[in-house]
């Protein structure tokens, strides 16, 4: 039953999100970006509903637009880091050997990096945009993906139908394709929404550090990073963008739990 | 009769869901002390669960619903878990079917050894070091010392079991409950262990009840015993008359599966060598060490071994005797260190693309787990239907055919659309084996094609086999432990020891008249050929 609601909580979290995201595209309280410097620093109330900040910016219609930002960075990361994950980690496990041997040396020694300071790092190689955060993060977060597909390659290539499927004569692209692939995405599917909640987090702290999305574009992070000289005349700054990070990492890790549930053999009916 | 040692009457077992019929109905049995007693049925029969029960030890999802379980004359039901926990172990011991992963790998063998001692009696260091050494000796363990120090990993199946025996005889229960503790051994160390476990079980008193689904052992092995068919008691008593005369239809049914010498018999083919194998030699790389990999491991040394179409030639030994490489090698699918493997006079390796298309087709195999030889993620058809791939020059209806009526073959009509976890053991392996002969192939490797499946269903898989084989006429090498299907399928018989051949030859001559010792010792391990003998005599 504790299963049941925690399931439920997961997706009411993550549909509240879905739902902020789709809103701000039609409808946005006030213009994100419009200074209004007759309102700086203006208390909750029932025309600013979470409050202006330093610049009379409306903090509600920041964090609307803040989170459609940090989502389609995330939504990027994710996508990047899981293909080049399962490329990269298919051919690790299937082929083994050689290949196997330089792919995880490149791995284990990323994996070595604190991954945030690898991110700082790339982005300042890359310069400071959207596009080289997605890069980052999609680097430093590769090798945790790539362990767990080469892990079930490994086990999966064991399979007597991996090796019925050589019986037959097919050759070792088609077998990966038709076989390994699909029974290795589940364990992916499982990590791929942890990740998204990492890079959720880990974008917020990279903007929060200020590298991360330029401003004025809002994002969680960098607004918790400019409410931080407030903290104490102006909760509501910090307030705001803190829980907004704090409800989507919850629903989107209970929703991971609710997946682990439903993809588990164990639990198949 | 209140002088049993165990007394079960009335036991039922449901499951927590409400509305499913009774695991376990009404089942009464009573064990004396000293006693060895068989409980016997498929899977399914609720055998394993009848005795978890006795213990308290259920597994999640079900529940004793009404019954009495009288050890010694305590009634075990009305326990605390505290109390249950002093009976188990010290009055009743319990081995396992999977003895890699009973004992735990973690703990040294001495530590777990020690922990039941320590846990039931109160005895020094130095004591229970030498009881572990003794009781080590007692179930043969060669060097008991040093064995103290190893980890579980360090031993094989068999001598798992054995440690396992150790430790649960170690604490001299009145009672030892042995589920399928064989099945996952072969023929030989399956003797081996047996035959340690009645001995010392006989020598300390200790009563046994063995649950098992191979009559074999239970005729060898034990007194009396029970015969369970979905959760009921449909037959009990003394195990020769039982075994003899079976009075209820489904023992009969379960007698009847036993392989017997003289039944079927083999077709005799006899055309052109369709496949030879010639001073084949396959190697594992060593255990690497620190530096560079360590030397290789030779599982197959020289084997010749010559397949005539339409000709059934069975491959058996032990486990570790490498006849399950030299099936793979048979089809390309290990690499040989040296000699070759010739099909239809082609060497192998050395295919053109167009050779090999055409050997992929005429060679097909049949695995051993039919769990794990279908992918979990395709329809049945999808599946059967990946083995026409290659077949050139059929459109997609032809193969959809092709498949269908392939299907029906096997006793399988209308299963396209289902998926390999909505099937049974026995239907995945008739599934495993149409998806071997819908491309109409020339030799199949059945690689210990039964062993993993219920005795009933055994004997229907190997007659399908049986029966496609006579009517398509392909040749088939047969890799195998269980020299009874030998006797019923194989026009000959190669029987490999250490990755050499040691005897070979007509199926018949090498059962009347072994020459080799391992060949004797191999027949001589195969309880099922022992019971068979017994009741023709």
């Amino acid at each position: 039953m504790r299963g049941r609601a925690h399931q439920y909580l997961g997706f009411g979290l993550v549909g509240l999100l879905l739902l902020v995201i789709l809103t701000g595209f039609v409808w946005l309280p006030y213009d994100p970006l419009a200074i209004d410097l007759d309102n700086v620093l203006a208390p909750p109330s029932w025309a600013h509903w979470l409050g202006t900040d330093q610049f009379g910016r409306d903090v509600a219609a920041r964090a609307m637009l803040g989170a459609r930002i940090s989502a389609f960075i995330a939504l990027q990361t994710v996508a990047l880091t899981v293909l080049a994950g399962l490329i990269v980690g298919l051919a690790s496990g299937f082929l083994r050997g050689w290949t196997d041997r330089i792919l995880m040396t490149f791995s284990d020694a990323l994996l070595a990096f604190p991954g945030i300071l690898l991110a700082l790092s790339l982005i300042a190689v890359l310069g400071q945009s959207r596009h080289s955060i997605v890069i980052a993060l999609s680097i430093a977060y590769l090798p945790s993906v790539v362990r767990v597909v080469r892990a079930a390659a490994l086990s999966i290539r064991e399979r007597e139908y991996v090796e019925a499927s050589r019986a037959a004569g097919d050759g070792p692209l088609y077998t990966v394709w038709r076989y390994v692939l699909p029974n290795a995405l589940p364990p992916v599917l499982i990590i791929a929404t942890s990740l998204f909640g990492w890079v959720v987090l880990s974008e917020s702290a990279l903007s929060f550090l200020g590298v991360g999305v330029p401003a004025p574009a809002p994002t969680w992070g960098n607004m918790l990073s400019s409410a931080r000289p407030y903290m104490a005349s102006a909760s509501w700054l910090s307030i705001a963008p803190g829980l907004c990070i704090v409800a989507t990492l919850l629903g989107i890790n209970m929703l991971g739990d609710a997946l682990r549930d439903r993809l588990d053999p164990r639990n198949a009916a | 009769m209140t002088d049993a040692l165990l007394q079960v009457s009335g036991l039922r077992i449901e499951a927590d869901q409400p509305g499913l019929a009774p695991l376990l109905e009404g089942l009464d049995f009573e064990v004396a002390a000293g006693e060895r007693l068989a409980i016997v049925g498929e899977s399914g029969s609720g055998k394993t669960m009848a005795t978890r029960a006795i213990p308290g030890l259920l597994a999640a999802g079900v529940h004793r619903a009404a019954g009495s379980i009288r050890f010694e004359g305590e009634e075990l039901t009305a326990l605390e878990e505290r109390d249950l926990r002093a009976i188990r172990g010290a009055g009743i011991g319990m081995v396992f079917q999977e003895p890699m992963t009973s004992l735990n790998p973690a703990l040294t063998i001495g530590k777990q050894l020690a922990e039941g001692l320590k846990l039931h009696r109160r005895l020094d260091d130095a004591e229970i070091r030498r009881r572990c050494i003794d009781m080590l000796r007692r179930v043969q363990i060669a060097d008991p010392e040093r064995c103290l120090a190893a980890y579980p990993h360090e031993f094989s199946g068999g001598m798992r079991q054995r440690i396992m025996l150790a430790s649960v005889l170690m604490l001299e229960p009145r009672l030892l409950i042995a589920d399928e503790p064989t099945t996952a051994l072969d023929t030989l160390s399956q003797r081996e262990v047996l035959e340690l476990m009645v001995a010392l079980t006989r020598e300390m008193g200790t009563a046994l009840l063995l649950i098992t689904h191979d009559l074999g052992l239970v005729a060898q092995y034990t007194d009396r015993v029970l015969v369970l068919e979905k959760g009921v008691l449909v037959e009990a008593g003394q195990t020769r008359e039982v075994l003899a005369a079976p009075k209820h239809p489904y023992t009969a049914k379960l007698v009847g599966s036993l392989p017997r010498p003289g039944d079927g018999g083999a077709t005799g083919g006899g055309g052109d060598v369709l496949l030879s194998i010639e001073q084949a030699v396959v190697e594992y790389r060593g255990k690497p060490g620190l530096f560079g990999a360590g030397a290789p491991k030779r599982v197959i040394d020289g084997v010749d071994i010559a397949v005539r179409s339409g000709e059934i030639v069975a491959l058996v030994g032990a486990s570790g005797s490498g006849k399950t490489t030299l099936g793979r090698a048979a089809l390309g699918l290990k690499e040989l260190a040296g000699g070759m493997v010739r099909f239809d006079g082609v060497d192998i390796a050395a295919m053109d693309r167009r050779q090999e298309r055409d050997f992929r087709r005429a060679a097909q195999i049949v695995f051993q787990d039919p769990f794990s030889s279908l992918a979990p993620h395709l329809r049945i058809g999808e599946i059967v239907g990946a083995a026409l791939r290659h077949v050139p020059g059929l459109t997609a209806a032809e193969r959809a055919e092709r498949v269908t009526r392939t299907l029906e073959e096997v006793g399988l009509a209308g299963y396209e659309r289902r998926r390999p976890h909505q099937m049974s053991g026995g239907q995945r392996q008739r599934v495993a084996i149409a998806r071997a002969i819908v491309s109409r192939p020339r030799l199949v490797v059945a690689d210990e094609p039964v062993s993993a499946l219920d005795l009933t269903i055994q004997k229907q898989v190997i007659e399908l086999l049986q029966a496609l084989q006579r009517e398509r006429g392909f040749a088939c090498l047969f890799v195998t432990h269980d020299l009874a299907v030998v006797e019923q399928v194989a026009d000959r018989v190669v029987v490999l020891e250490k990755g050499r051949i040691v005897e070979e030859g007509a199926t018949a001559a090498v059962f009347a008249n072994p020459r080799h010792d391992y060949t004797r010792r191999l027949l001589a391990a195969s309880p099922a050929l022992a019971i068979a003998e017994g009741s023709a005599s």
